[in-house]
């Protein structure tokens, strides 16, 4: 106990000479190499709002290809060239903009951008600590992930395009440049990219799970820590554990790329020619990138459930119900995430009793998933609920979870995924569970800590208009999809106008197609909002939504340090909501004498 | 022209909808803070179980267009994909019931709980008995599902039966290619480093196999109906899969790695025919993991046929042997006996 006192003290003298000096910062210190925690948030924030766009805009492109496969677009000639010669983009571009689409979004939008964004932002402000155990650590973070960004845009302008072998890059077709012209040369850099990208989240992930264990305030135990600080420190603990795992298979197929090694590549005819490879396995490969692919998908989501679970609570102005069956939860979906990566290989040909106690596995998560969605409508009834936007946000993720959750349960279960494996419902699946329900999650979290992060608020209209119709076009574009899985229509391919079996669904498709377009649209209602909230947003108080965490005892606009004096001690877990007649009491006040014993 | 007139189009909704919303911040100062807010709120609300609603209604909608386009209605094509089915119904109405229940909850709450003057929030932060209940009903009803499904799967990735025909499929960018075994019921070895596509012999078979000189190769499927068949699964270059949509059956085709999967069709594509009310109506095999530009047009036909138009479909088929080395064609029957002691002897060997 000691010990984690000397060092608060160290981190709290630190910081009382860095707060001393903040004034004299010059501008690339303050803005660009910062250290400061809420800095490094924002940067991770507006970078991920740039690759969002940037996948998001893939996505239109390949949705118009899908939606009119007859028509051609010139102003798609002018922006990609030869890869969309007459206004039609060719097979070859089709792959690989649903490659960088899928790693775009998967890694720098819902990883980098969410839990970069709120785990710098929040530990620290809502566990009470000046800034990240290692400030330094976490700066390297953003540039090693900025590095990353740079590299994958490199791969964007290789003359054979970038990596189009799928996000999940599976060998032989990214090993082999004979098999796919994104593996060329694109697919070096996706591995060095991602490589990179890695480095970052590591860096990241230390820092969080140390900062949570080491520099909480006086009186902040584990057991009074907001939910959202739980869901980010399980994602810390499932990306320290998996991504050195991709880590391996990215340097493993490098290897095998650049200098003749069989890992992942036997018993291969590629283009007339026979390969020398021989005894390596393609499938360990997926074993390599589905333990930490797996994983992946709950990094993505437990800060999302953290965060949802944050807000629902606050403008319930209730409790959140089970808190403590919230954090167990937590931790079963974290234990089981390593548990259930086979599940993506159902139909590779794996011995049938592997894939039994991986049915056992998946299918249990469902239960902990379902504690939480009890737990939330519970914290929603008979509540006094106010709808901000962030709360809107928070409720759009709840359905959406259910939405996409329950679909898991059809594909977890290895006889029902031989017939929808790589169908259009697999696709509908991932994107309501992983893909909306996260960004609802990511929107939750900024419409509701915008105030914090600028000291200005957003425009409630916008917002409003902005959640809803996003809402309303995910479940237009991804509820459709569930019905061509079960006619069993595969994903990726580029046209389905040839096939006697999926070629019905045309009208379908060029109706999802334009609500992308639409959804798309309205996002920059978001964007705008966003940055000119940023400059021109109404003043904020200092606690606008009457919150109980220790983030909203800081000054409008905290400096470096946090706080301008102490940091605050903490008396009482974080929801103390409607109790006792009161609307809601903060965190620092100390039990009274009257008060309701326990939570 | 048309794309920039679009483009403004949409630049001027873009300043109209941020004008509206400036608005609405200084009309709330005039009206005052409050008010605003509480307005905001019973429109959300309202919105609430608008959503709920037209989403009920949407989904009835959505059902009534394309439920006619999957392939419920026509049945699966054979007798495992019926137990899929089976378990496919069980899935979806447990699922069903607990999407309605939790859907209708949600929104209702939001509903009927919004902020209103005169009440409090209770203040309830946790009970030990509703987190027990909703912690065993998933857990049992979850438990019924794993039971099923893996009865269901070890049933299909089990052994095929004794009866079973056999039929290798190679995938490569972009196409399939089919083999039968011939008379012997055995397939030829095959090496990769005998691939020799000017010669002829692009699956890599192994011609100094005897059991490789009666195999047959086709680029169509042809199964007889009622018949379990064993399908032997390779991949030349990249990972391929073969998709059965109508069978609901699926495997992948790894280098290096074969695969097997086996199933009893039921119906004749003829019948199918007549079923679906489709004339053009065939069996597709779908390829359905991504193997590079070709992977959307790597389609192959499966016709499933009496046994009796099988067998003589079948007996119409010449061994590949024969067209590469047409000198070993039997056009007399004294070497047709030697090549039969040849795939005897071999047989012992592998035994």
């Amino acid at each position: 106990m000691s010990n984690v006192v000397s060092i608060q003290d160290s981190a709290l003298h630190h910081s009382h000479e860095a707060h001393e000096s903040h004034h004299h910062q010059s501008f690339i210190s303050k803005y660009v190499f910062s250290q400061d925690h809420k800095t490094i948030a924002k940067q991770f924030l507006i970078t991920g709002i740039i690759w969002a766009v940037v996948g998001a805009f893939f996505s239109v492109v390949f949705r118009l290809q899908l939606g009119f496969p007859d028509s051609t677009f010139p102003f798609l000639e002018n922006l990609f060239g030869h890869w969309a010669k007459g206004g039609k983009i060719t097979p070859e571009f089709y792959y690989a903009l649903v490659t960088m689409h899928g790693t775009i979004l998967v890694f720098f939008v819902l990883t980098a951008g969410l839990s970069g964004t709120f785990a710098n932002f929040l530990i620290p402000l809502q566990i009470g600590a000046r800034d990240m155990a290692s400030p330094l650590l976490n700066m390297l973070s953003y540039w090693f992930f900025f590095a990353a960004s740079i590299v994958m845009i490199v791969s964007l302008f290789v003359q054979t395009g970038p990596a189009s072998g799928g996000w999940t890059i599976y060998p032989p077709l990214s090993a082999l440049g004979e098999a796919s012209v994104g593996s060329v040369v694109g697919m070096d850099y996706w591995l060095v990219s991602i490589g990179l990208f890695i480095i970052s989240s590591l860096l990241g992930g230390l820092n969080y799970v140390s900062t949570i264990l080491n520099l909480r305030t006086k009186g902040m135990s584990m057991t009074r820590m907001p939910l959202t600080i739980w869901g980010l420190f399980f994602t810390a603990i499932l990306g320290i554990l998996s991504f050195p795992v991709l880590l391996s298979g990215a340097v493993l197929l490098l290897f095998d790329r650049n200098l003749g090694t069989s890992f992942f590549l036997s018993d291969i005819i590629v283009a007339g020619k026979i390969l020398p490879n021989e005894g390596g396995s393609p499938i360990l490969f997926q074993h390599l990138f589905w333990f930490l692919g797996h994983p992946e998908v709950y990094i993505v989501i437990l800060p999302a459930m953290g965060i949802t679970s944050e807000i629902l609570a606050i403008n319930s102005r209730k409790p959140i119900f089970g808190y403590m069956a919230m954090i167990g939860s937590f931790f079963a979906i974290c234990t089981l995430a390593f548990l259930v990566w086979a599940h993506h290989m159902f139909v590779t040909g794996m011995n049938p009793f592997l894939g039994a106690v991986f049915v056992l596995l998946t299918l249990l998560i469902a239960v902990p998933s379902a504690v939480k969605v009890f737990n939330w409508l519970t914290t929603l009834w008979r509540g006094n609920i106010r709808f901000t936007p962030a709360m809107v946000a928070a409720i759009g993720f709840v359905s959406l979870f259910i939405s996409g959750g329950l679909t898991g349960i059809f594909v977890g279960n290895a006889a029902l995924d031989i017939a929808l494996h790589d169908t259009y419902f697999i696709i509908a699946h991932f994107h309501l569970v992983m893909g909306v329900a996260a960004f609802f999650g990511m929107f939750a979290g900024i419409y509701h800590w915008f105030p914090k992060m600028y000291g200005r608020e957003m425009n409630n209209t916008l917002a409003y208009i902005h959640i809803w119709v996003t809402l309303i076009g995910a479940y237009l574009i991804f509820w459709p999809m569930h019905y061509t899985g079960l006619a069993g229509m595969p994903r990726r391919y580029y046209d389905y106008s040839n096939w006697e079996s999926f070629k019905m669904f045309g009208g379908m498709n060029q109706f999802i197609s334009i609500v992308v377009i639409i959804v798309f649209i309205t996002q920059f209602l978001f964007i705008i909002n966003f940055f000119y909230s940023i400059w021109r947003g109404r003043r904020a108080t200092e606690n606008p939504w009457g919150a109980t965490t220790l983030e909203w005892t800081t000054p409008v606009n905290p400096g470096h340090g946090n706080w301008p004096g102490e940091i605050p001690e903490v008396h009482r877990w974080a929801y103390d909501y409607s109790k006792d007649g009161k609307d809601f009491i903060m965190q620092t006040t100390p039990v009274g004498e009257e008060e309701t014993k326990g939570h | 022209m048309k794309e920039l007139f679009l483009a403004a189009i949409v630049i001027i909704i873009f300043v109209v909808i941020f004008q509206i919303a400036k608005a609405s911040e200084y009309v709330s100062i005039l009206k005052g803070e409050e008010k605003a807010k509480k307005q905001n709120n019973r429109i959300n609300g309202y919105l609430m179980v608008a959503f709920l609603i037209a989403g009920m209604i949407g989904l009835w909608y959505c059902n009534k267009l394309y439920y006619g386009k999957t392939l419920f209605p026509q049945g699966s094509a054979s007798l495992e994909g019926e137990t899929i089915d089976t378990q496919m119904f069980i899935t979806i109405a447990i699922c069903a019931v607990i999407f309605f229940l939790t859907q209708i909850l949600l929104f209702w709450f939001a509903f009927k709980y919004q902020e209103k003057d005169n009440k409090k929030a209770y203040f309830f932060p946790h009970n030990i008995k509703l987190e027990i209940i909703w912690t065993t009903i998933p857990a049992i009803t979850l438990t019924v599902l794993i039971v099923f499904g893996l009865k269901f799967w070890f049933h299909i990735t089990g052994d095929p039966p004794k009866n079973a025909i056999m039929v290798e499929i190679t995938g490569h960018q972009f196409g399939w290619d089919m083999r039968y075994p011939g008379e012997d019921g055995i397939f030829g070895k095959k090496n990769f480093k005998l691939y020799n596509q000017p010669a002829g012999n692009s699956l890599a078979v192994d011609f100094n196999d005897p059991e490789s000189h009666d195999d047959i190769r086709t680029t169509e499927m042809v199964l007889p109906v009622n018949v379990p068949v064993k399908l032997v699964i390779h991949a030349q270059d990249v990972i391929h899969d073969v998709g059965l949509p109508h069978f609901r059956m699926k495997m992948d085709a790894v280098p290096g790695t074969p695969t097997t999967m086996w199933f009893t069709p039921t119906v004749t594509t003829a019948k199918m025919k007549e079923k679906t009310g489709n004339p053009e109506f065939v069996y597709e095999i779908v390829c359905d993991q991504m193997c590079g530009k070709g992977h959307f047009s790597m389609r192959g036909v499966l016709t499933v046929v009496t046994l009796d138009e099988y067998n003589k479909w079948l007996k119409q088929q010449k061994p590949e042997y024969w067209s590469l080395f047409p000198d070993k064609a039997p056009s007399n029957k004294p070497q047709q006996n030697s090549d039969s002691t040849t795939t005897a002897i071999a047989a012992t060997n592998i035994n």
